[in-house]
């Protein structure tokens, strides 16, 4: 719902999401607020141009990373974090089940991919790769660290997962896994084959509305090459 | 607790743990401070214990630290903290406050995933046989200092005698493991990052981080 002022502007978003398209994190974001109907102002922060390293982008956030969730007068940084809080703070469409094994999975699930995939295939240290042992080497970096964590969830989420990877229901580790598996991987040539259960689970998030929502393509910032 | 007949009942609480990996400190620090009992199990990384057929069984995931708890088992600390908090609510580790709580997550983010997973064994490895034994050091100030400049800013307004207030929360369950591993280990320096620093002091003198130590456990060396 767009509030509009009696002069025809409208009032700013209470929440604002500074993101950028295709990065897996910000992906997350975007799928969990769209899950809970919550409206935000979208600002781009271009990471290959380094924009993160603005002033006018550490004065709202001087922890410089990307997403950022400003609501009011709160800046949030760190995608699980932000998620936690909005879970915690706009209950609507919860993203935990209420049975505690069942979040424990949940949890897991989510720090498998924040802990162990996220913080290895990131772009600064994909460059680092690159420039120091060489760029041949990049791909098949992200194939190991990527497998070892696909490997870890396959087996983790094979007697917990229904239609989504938890049960019939979306919740958190459906949230942090989508945006890897959804297209993410298709530019390292990362062959999903011996993931069945992530294959099947790619199937069924590209048919969610609040995910098809959050693709990097349907970002202002896409980048149009 | 014992019955006549003079065996324990088993613990129901199992630790698989290391006694050097900080991911398992912070696990063992939050038990401590719930007053947990738990049975600790020695998984030595170095040996790839973790590999074994003994403990695939039990955790097919394989990861370190893992909690056993009656017939589940749970890996990564944590999820493991989260559910330990859940299950077991004596001594919180989060606040009331939902904007303080927001801050724990962050920081205890900051650490699992800025810091600690790019500075684990494996990778250091492969950046000292890769790119030379000498670009060790440099990654590490480079990807610790990031993330401990981060804190720095993200904790100033937040602190009290702990990372977050008076009471120890989730944050300092994975900054203490972070800031006393460093120190010890890498002799890292820490005079740029004084908030820390001086957590990192206030950390030595609460007794639930000090039983959880390295030194501590029953697999340190020696012990």
């Amino acid at each position: 719902m767009v509030m509009m002022k009696d002069n025809g502007e409208e009032f700013p978003k209470k929440l604002q999401l500074y993101s950028f398209s295709t990065s897996p994190p910000s992906f997350s974001v975007r799928i969990a607020l769209n899950l809970k109907g919550l409206d935000y102002e979208y600002k781009a922060v271009n990471l290959f141009k380094g924009e993160q390293h603005r002033p006018e982008f550490l004065k709202i956030n001087p922890i410089g990373f990307i997403p950022a969730l400003m609501d009011g007068d709160m800046v949030l940084a760190d995608s699980f974090a932000i998620i936690l809080y909005l879970e915690e703070k706009y209950p609507q469409h919860p993203l935990l089940p209420c049975d505690l094994a069942k979040r424990a999975i949940n949890y897991q699930a989510a720090n498998f991919v924040c802990s162990s995939i996220q913080p290895l295939i990131r772009l600064p240290i994909l460059k680092y790769i690159g420039d120091n042992v060489g760029l041949e080497e990049k791909v098949p970096w992200v194939h190991k660290h990527v497998g070892k964590g696909f490997t870890a969830l396959e087996k983790l989420l094979k007697d917990h997962a229904g239609k989504y990877a938890t049960g019939d229901e979306i919740f958190l580790a459906d949230v942090l896994l989508a945006p890897y598996i959804v297209g993410y991987l298709q530019r390292y040539n990362f062959d999903m084959s011996e993931y069945p259960l992530l294959s099947r689970l790619a199937e069924a998030y590209k048919q969610v509305p609040a995910i098809q929502d959050a693709m990097p393509e349907k970002q202002p910032d896409f980048p149009i090459n | 607790m014992t019955t006549a007949g003079a065996e324990e009942l088993p613990k129901k609480l199992q630790l698989y743990s290391f006694f050097m990996s900080s991911s398992s400190f912070r696990v063992r620090i939050a038990l401590n401070l719930k007053g947990l009992d738990y049975e600790y199990k020695a998984i030595n990384l170095f040996k790839r214990e973790q590999h074994s057929p003994e403990f695939l069984k039990i955790n097919p995931i394989g990861y370190v630290p893992a909690l056993v708890d009656g017939d589940l088992v749970l890996a990564d600390s944590f999820a493991i903290i989260l559910y330990l908090e859940e299950k077991y609510p004596q001594h919180p580790l989060l606040p009331h406050d939902l904007e303080k709580r927001a801050i724990n997550y962050q920081a205890a983010n900051i650490i699992s995933s800025s810091i600690q997973p790019l500075i684990s064994l494996p990778i250091l490895q492969y950046i000292g046989e890769n790119v030379g034994p000498d670009a060790n050091i440099p990654w590490i100030q480079k990807h610790v200092g990031k993330g401990f400049a981060a804190l720095e800013k993200l904790l100033k307004g937040h602190a009290g005698k702990y990372a977050t207030g008076d009471e120890i929360f989730l944050a300092d369950l994975f900054l203490a493991p972070q800031i006393i591993g460093l120190t010890q280990r890498f002799n890292y320096d820490m005079t740029e990052f004084p908030l820390l620093s001086r957590l990192s002091e206030a950390y030595m003198q609460v007794p639930a981080i000090q039983d959880a130590m390295p030194d501590k456990q029953p697999d340190f060396p020696n012990n």
